[in-house]
């Protein structure tokens, strides 16, 4: 290579540095444009924010893709209706990558870039926890969907709440009488090793105990296990009931593996549904669920009693009978969970109609409306049924459905009460300054 | 114009620029700035081992967790205040790096990076297993009420950019003065030919290991400034992901150079923001940017920086 052609060479290398700068400097003029746009009409023509935090990819992706779904069914029947005060909703979504780190900069970025009235839609617990305190700080109203305990337990702060979907302490503490009066009294559970399963560990055993029950074995599988042959042999003789909330990539392997051990002459099984939210039930290696049961949010398959509300929320979503969506049959939703979506944009629409909603300076009315709110009849608007909302824990309480596995679907045998899902509040958030 | 002043002119620049940033830029670059000066702290730390000492570790997050729990774990058990608990996180760092870099530094090369690796994902598990105190993957929040360093509420958008920036000049001038002394030239010459600087009389061992004490605790400093100024702590942040970042930023920077971490911490950053902002295939065009700036500036941005314009570039 000639001198000249070096002297060529590195031009073009600048060149496309330069050019790449440009580009970069022209996206990110792009990206900073949402906060500074400003809308010519008057203030009450302009769309009513919602940051939409979504799990579109890392592990939560399968429920972010129905959360999504969900999401844009309900603003699209809101904005049919009218919006919200007049306005419409614009839902902006930003993808967390199911990460905490990343979702509290989703969180900044909804509210100091794209100027988001607040933000909502979050799942995984970890991601909740991480971006919580940057919503207090940055005080927009933070609107989760977790089903964690965290916000009940008075971890986080006045400005997150959860009023579309009860936590696992309240789901646990309502199925627990079920277990032991239905099923056995002498429990084994099995569940992974971190703060989820050690939540249901903790509030399940308490709850059996106070139900009659024993949980005679606790058995805690290390997140990173692949093959489950070798914790089968510490489930006990006696065990009248085993207890599972394995989630993740293996617990196919896991249910395949348990049917092997035990053939024929297993004990009841009661397993919670997020083992399989988004898994066709009629999946190879599943069969061996037939007979047992399971915790749903919502049943994910349309019952004999359907109520018209149930009806209305799968038609408008696009999921059908079984469960999966209308335009594909083995896309299966997340069913237990994502109506907490649905629930929650509902809840937010009264808040901000109770307050009266108009821009940012109206955040802490719209805490305050939240918080006035208690029980919310089952509706279109809370298809899963009815609900009560705790204004000082920022927690909804609502019924639980416990469905057993017959001829590859799950049909409800028993819906848990409002009341047996409460506890003594731990925290009273009401006394935070907003 | 000495190399040396104009090197003290360009760090001088940067802060004095970042000290403007937060009167210039719109709020959310302002909060990303601060996430970028703490992150970027990390790659200082790393850099040390890996772009003055040649030592590639692939367990830096291990370092990180070691400060962000330390700091977090006194706080929410041991009831203490930001400035205790904050020094606890240095003096995990420090404890966890001395006591790996003893084992490891046994290693040298492939097995190195490996050994660090298995370390760290050791420290993860260690977190999950300790689930009751830790609370695992889902971890715990730091209240503002427990992030008050010397009556400065580290909660606060201004006073968390200025806590910051302090402690990202604070660690730019420790590295720049660490690499003109000798302890800091001997890593460069071990970096350059081992064997030789083993055969001009200087203890290679002694000065490996100073090396991992100082890229740790600089980790663990960044790890428990990030928990207090964000509020907080996770498992998310000891996984092999954390590991691998550090690398990036540096290469993307410039290894061997003081502001190419910083450069690349603000470089993958901005990167991300924008494209997953675009498309859900976000890591896929990170991944074709990477790969671009590989072919066109392997030396990372300030190496080319150095290698084209500026020689001077410490």
């Amino acid at each position: 290579m000639t001198t000249n052609d070096k002297k060529d060479l590195l031009a073009t290398r600048r060149d496309i540095l330069k050019g790449a700068a440009a580009g970069a400097g022209a996206l990110a003029a792009t990206s900073a444009l949402p906060g500074f746009v400003r809308y010519a009409q008057a203030q009450s023509s302009e769309p009513i924010k919602i940051g939409f935090q979504v799990h579109r990819t890392g592990i939560g992706a399968a429920y972010g893709r129905w959360y999504d779904r969900v999401t844009t069914a309900a603003a699209k029947l809101i904005n049919d209706g009218g919006g919200i005060n007049g306005r419409p909703v614009e839902i902006i979504a930003e993808d967390d990558g199911t990460d905490p780190k990343r979702g509290a900069e989703v969180v900044e970025k909804f509210a100091s870039q794209h100027k988001c009235d607040i933000a909502y839609g979050t799942l995984f617990s970890h991601v909740v926890m991480g971006s919580a305190p940057r919503a207090g700080e940055l005080k927009i109203p933070y609107f989760v969907v977790s089903e964690g305990h965290h916000v009940a337990s008075g971890a986080l702060n006045r400005y997150t709440l959860q009023p579309g979907i009860c936590d696992v302490k309240s789901q646990v503490k309502s199925m627990a009488p079920f277990v032991t009066q239905n099923l056995g009294k002498k429990v084994t559970m099995i569940f992974p090793d971190y703060a989820f399963g050690h939540d249901h560990r903790d509030f399940f055993s308490a709850a059996v105990e106070a139900n009659g029950g024993q949980i005679i074995e606790k058995i805690a599988i290390p997140p990173t296990e692949t093959s489950f042959t070798r914790y089968f042999p510490k489930i006990p003789r006696e065990t009248e009931v085993i207890y599972h909330v394995m989630v993740g990539p293996a617990v196919l392997t896991f249910v395949k593996e348990m049917g092997e051990f035990y053939g024929p002459n297993k004990p009841q099984i009661f397993g919670f549904i997020d083992s399989l939210e988004a898994v066709d039930l009629n999946s190879p290696g599943l069969e061996f669920l037939d007979g047992t049961y399971f915790w749903e949010g919502m049943p994910r398959y349309a019952q004999a009693d359907q109520t018209p509300y149930d009806k209305f929320y799968r038609d408008h979503v696009g999921v059908d009978g079984n469960g999966a969506s209308t335009a594909d049959a083995k896309d299966v939703s997340t069913y237990a969970h994502m109506f907490g979506c649905w629930e929650t944009l509902f809840v937010i629409k009264a808040g901000m109609e109770a307050a009266g909603y108009q821009g940012t300076g109206d955040r802490t009315k719209l805490i305050e409306a939240v918080e006035a709110m208690t029980d919310m009849a089952q509706s279109n608007e809370h298809p899963q049924g009815a609900k009560r909302f705790n204004g000082k824990t920022h927690q909804v309480f609502g019924p639980q459905y416990i469905s057993k596995v017959e001829g590859g679907k799950l049909v409800v045998q028993h819906q848990t009460s409002i009341e047996d899902g409460l506890y003594d509040d731990e925290v009273d958030y009401t006394t935070q300054a907003l | 114009m000495t190399p040396t002043a104009k090197a003290f002119l360009l760090h001088g620049g940067l802060v004095l620029a970042l000290v403007a940033g937060h009167f210039i830029l719109p709020e959310y670059h302002q909060g990303n700035l601060a996430r970028i000066m703490a992150l970027a702290v990390y790659a200082m730390g790393y850099n040390v081992l890996f772009g003055y000492s040649g030592l590639l570790s692939l367990g830096h997050a291990m370092f990180f967790s070691a400060g962000m729990y330390g700091m977090g774990l006194s706080v929410q058990h041991l009831g203490f205040g930001a400035g205790p608990a904050f020094v606890c996180g240095i003096l995990a760092g420090v404890v966890l790096a001395t006591a790996v870099g003893v084992l490891a530094l046994r290693t040298t090369g492939v097995a190195f990076m490996i050994v660090t690796l298995m370390f760290s994902q050791a420290v993860f598990l260690t977190i999950l297993y300790f689930t009751p105190w830790t609370r695992g993957d889902e971890g715990f929040v730091i209240q503002p009420v427990d992030r008050m360093l010397f009556g400065i509420d580290l909660s606060d958008a201004t006073y968390r950019y200025f806590a910051a920036l302090v402690l990202f000049a604070i660690v730019m001038l420790a590295t720049s003065r660490l690499i003109q002394a000798p302890f800091g030239r001997v890593l460069i010459a071990i970096r350059e030919n081992e064997e030789r600087t083993r055969m001009l009389g200087y203890d290679v061992y002694r000065h490996k290991l100073g090396a991992v004490i100082l890229s740790g605790t600089i980790s663990a400093v960044s790890g428990a400034a990030y928990g207090l100024l964000f509020g907080y702590v996770g498992a998310s942040f000891a996984s092999v992901q954390y590991s691998i970042l550090p690398l990036l930023w540096v290469l993307l920077g410039g290894a061997g150079t003081i502001v190419g971490p910083f450069l690349g911490t603000l470089f993958m950053f901005y990167l991300i923001d924008l494209t997953s902002s675009i498309t859900t295939a976000y890591m896929l065009l990170a991944g074709a940017a990477l790969v671009l700036l590989t072919l066109f500036a392997p030396e990372g941005l300030a190496g080319s920086f150095r290698r084209r314009l500026a020689p001077w570039l410490p």
